[in-house]
This record gives structure tokens, C-alpha cells and sequence, in this order.
């Protein structure tokens, strides 16, 4: 557990964060690892964790009767996964890894009850995930506006 | 020779709006309507450039276009220029073949101020087919690599077909002086590559913002926005630099035709400094 504590205090993520929220959130953490190849999880299942990447990269795909399209991928120190924090906690992609993936996995139903009996864990977990979000909103943004595009 | 017949050659070549002559020494396919062409003066002269300007390329009978020189300014051979196929004059350019003549004026405009990273750390952030405008930089780095820091190219396309230079990019990854990081906007799922945008790669550059100079080349907004994750990433406004692309005709300043502003994008530029454009770049008028 002590290992566990040093790697989310040293992960950028929760840089910051208070040392007993370190401890109550290290309660729904481990350790995993992906080989490349395997997935994290698919589109439709229940989105039942998050991952925070320590090393290697992962790839969101979504599939097509055609193919299957890459729509971003996630390396090292950034984060796997966004549906656990909404209802109806279903993940909206695949996640691949593409390589041999070290990550740290929160289970979601436990962070979420910690995060709802303390709300200012909750609030520090909100104020981590939403400028991702935001970016990850705006990165959406300029893909639709296909910018590398003629004219642009 | 009569001074007459001296005095008419020497003022055809002063001219600027006189094209010279050359032909089409070699031309490689890069990507889908996307090709180089390697010009030789037909005079045997060699026109000399900085890295970021341009030349206005003419296929006689169809027309004129600013095109930027993509090759080593340091090396001998013929002009290179990378071109697209988005037109009547572009598309024609595309189509020419070894031993086609092309029309050339040039070259014109501001220059990337690599001399002002001497010293310090390089980031050129490239979009598209931005690339092109900004490899002269790359070369001129790689010519004196050693008078440089930290060399960070960044370069985002739309998808792994369309990446510019692609056998080049290659080589240069094998280099250990230089990190290159290069993104697709999307990809199927045999791209081992990164996907996302162009500006997701600034942070995780990890730029000293002190001593870094940026160059930064590509579609106007994703120069917008990719000016906006340096300048997140502290790297200063004046240490910025961009190259702008506007509906050059004349390329002296003349016409009026690139205007935008107080400047005119083919004399003052096309390289600024970002701060130098304020708030142009996000101006919807001008």
C-alpha cells in the first residue's frame, strides 16, 4: 500500500492533493498492467473504473462494420476513461493498448462513495478531471474543424 | 554585345515582376495531390533564399502562385518546392513533368529568425502541409546542430496517408538529437502512431519556455491555437514565430492583394513574430 501511496503523491494528476485524501483514495487503487494488444475495456460496458497511464500508450477506438478508427490516443501520466464520473457509467469506446501499458486503476464505485461522503475529495477529484475534459472538448473541436484541410 | 542589349539583361533580371526561366529537374509524388518539385534556372544560376520565404511560381498561359521553398538553403542543387494541388495554377504545377519549364520570381519575404534560438531551444510545430515551409529551418538546425539545444519538431496531419515527407521523418527519427513527435487527427487501427491534435504535443515536449524559440507553420487556426498551448506552455509571445498565408499576387508589396491590416503578408512577412501580429490572427476582419 505504501508503494501504491508514493506512486499517486508522485503521479502529476494528484499533485497537490492532501495527504489523507491520498490515503482515502489509495483504498480504491492498484496497480495493473496491459500487454499491447489487450484491451481495457469496450464500448458498451459498464465504465465500473478509470485508469491514470504510467507508462505506454492507449488508443480509443470505435468500430464500424468497415473498420475500426483510431480517435485518440492517451500515453503516459495522462488518463484512461471519463464515463465513471456520469450516469449511466457506460464507456462510449474501446480502449487498446497499443503497448505494453503500466497504470494505476481506480475502482469507480469506491471513489465515487468516498468523493460523495466527502465532498471536498470530491471537489479536489472534480477540479483534476474537468480541465481534461475541457481539453479533451476542445481537441474534439479542432478535429471536426478538419483544420489540416484546404482553405482553412 | 551592345550596352543597349547589356543594359535591357540587367534590368530584366532586377525586374521583380519578371518571372525567369526554369525547368523541372526532378518531381516526387509526396502524398495524394501533394507533390516536390526540384527547379534548375535555365540561365545555370543559382537563386540563393533564407528558410520561410517564397517564390511565385508561373505555369505559363494558366497563372501564378506563391509557393514556399522547401529545400536546404545551404546546399547547391536546384530550388525545391512542395506543392498542392487546390487549383487552377497549383494543379497545374502538380502536373508538370522533368524538362517542363516553370516561370520564377523570387524570392520574397521575411525569413524564420533561426539565428535568434542560437544557443537556446528549438520547437517547430508544423501542421499539414506546413511542414513544407518550415523543413529549411530543420535543415539549417541540423547544418549547425551544435550551436542548439533541445531540436522539438511537432508535426500533426490529418490522417497517416497524408503526413508530409514521411521516408525524411523517418530518417530524422533515427537521429538522436532530435525528438519528433508526430500526431494524426484520425487513423485506422494499424496506425501504431499518436492520434489527436497537433496541439496536444506541446505539453508533453516539455519546453523550457526561457530558452525556447517556436516556429510555428500550418493552417491558420491550427496556428491560432498552437500559439495559444506554447504560450500556455510559457513560452513567450515575442519568442514566437508564425508564418501567414494570404492571397499573394505581386509579392513586392504593390497590389495590395495580401493585405492585412497594416501589413502586407508578402513584403513584412510571410514570417512574424507573433507578437508583432497582435490581434490579427483572431480578427474576423480586417
Amino acid at each position: 500500500m505504501e508503494g501504491l501511496e508514493r506512486i499517486i503523491r508522485e503521479h502529476p494528476f494528484f499533485a497537490g492533493l492532501k495527504d489523507e485524501f491520498v490515503e482515502l483514495i489509495c483504498g480504491c487503487a492498484k496497480n495493473v498492467r496491459f500487454e499491447g494488444g489487450q484491451y481495457l475495456f469496450h464500448q458498451g460496458e459498464f465504465a465500473d473504473q478509470f485508469y491514470v497511464v504510467r507508462a505506454g500508450r492507449v488508443a480509443l477506438q470505435i468500430n464500424s462494420p468497415q473498420r475500426t478508427i483510431t480517435i485518440q490516443t492517451v500515453g503516459e501520466n495522462e488518463i484512461v476513461g471519463a464515463s465513471w464520473l456520469v450516469v449511466p457509467y457506460r464507456w462510449s469506446f474501446d480502449a487498446k493498448a497499443l503497448e505494453l501499458v503500466r497504470a494505476l486503476s481506480f475502482d469507480a464505485a469506491c471513489l465515487r462513495g468516498k468523493c460523495e461522503d466527502d465532498h471536498d475529495l470530491g471537489y479536489e477529484m472534480m477540479k483534476r478531471f474537468t480541465p481534461i475534459l475541457i481539453q479533451r472538448l476542445q481537441a474534439t473541436r479542432l478535429q471536426i474543424l478538419d483544420v489540416y484541410g484546404t482553405n482553412r | 554585345m551592345s550596352m543597349a542589349q547589356t543594359a535591357e539583361r540587367t534590368v530584366a533580371v532586377l525586374d521583380p515582376m519578371l518571372p525567369r526561366v526554369a525547368r523541372v529537374a526532378k518531381k516526387t509524388r509526396d502524398i495524394p495531390k501533394v507533390v516536390t518539385l526540384v527547379l534548375e534556372m535555365e540561365d545555370g544560376s543559382r537563386l540563393g533564399f533564407e528558410p520561410g520565404q517564397f517564390n511565385m511560381l508561373s505555369v505559363f498561359g494558366v497563372g501564378e502562385v506563391p509557393i514556399s521553398i522547401s529545400g536546404d538553403p545551404a546546399k547547391s542543387g536546384g530550388l525545391v518546392h512542395t506543392v498542392r494541388d487546390v487549383g487552377m495554377v497549383s494543379g497545374a504545377l502538380t502536373r508538370l513533368a522533368p524538362g517542363d519549364i516553370v516561370g520564377v520570381r523570387g524570392p520574397f519575404g521575411s525569413s524564420w529568425p533561426v539565428s535568434e534560438a542560437l544557443g537556446g531551444d528549438v520547437v517547430v510545430l508544423a501542421g499539414g502541409l506546413g511542414l513544407a515551409p518550415v523543413r529549411p529551418i530543420l535543415y539549417s538546425l541540423f547544418n549547425q546542430r551544435g550551436r542548439f539545444g533541445k531540436i522539438s519538431l511537432l508535426y500533426g496531419a490529418r490522417e497517416p496517408e497524408e503526413i508530409l515527407y514521411r521516408p525524411e521523418l523517418a530518417k530524422w527519427r533515427q537521429r538522436l538529437d532530435i525528438e519528433i513527435q508526430v500526431t494524426v487527427d484520425r487513423a485506422d487501427a494499424d496506425w501504431r502512431g499518436d492520434v489527436g491534435v497537433v496541439t496536444r504535443l506541446v505539453p508533453k515536449a516539455h519546453v523550457d519556455p526561457k530558452q525556447t524559440v517556436a516556429f510555428v507553420c500550418g493552417p491558420e487556426i491550427m496556428m491560432r491555437y498552437g500559439c495559444e498551448a506554447l504560450l500556455d506552455a510559457g513560452v513567450a509571445e515575442s519568442s514566437i514565430y508564425l508564418s501567414m498565408e494570404r492571397s499573394m499576387k505581386c509579392a513586392i508589396g504593390l497590389c495590395g492583394h495580401c493585405q492585412l491590416g497594416p501589413v502586407f503578408v508578402c513584403k513584412d512577412g510571410p514570417v512574424f513574430r507573433r507578437d508583432q501580429l497582435g490581434h490579427l490572427l483572431t480578427a474576423k476582419e480586417v
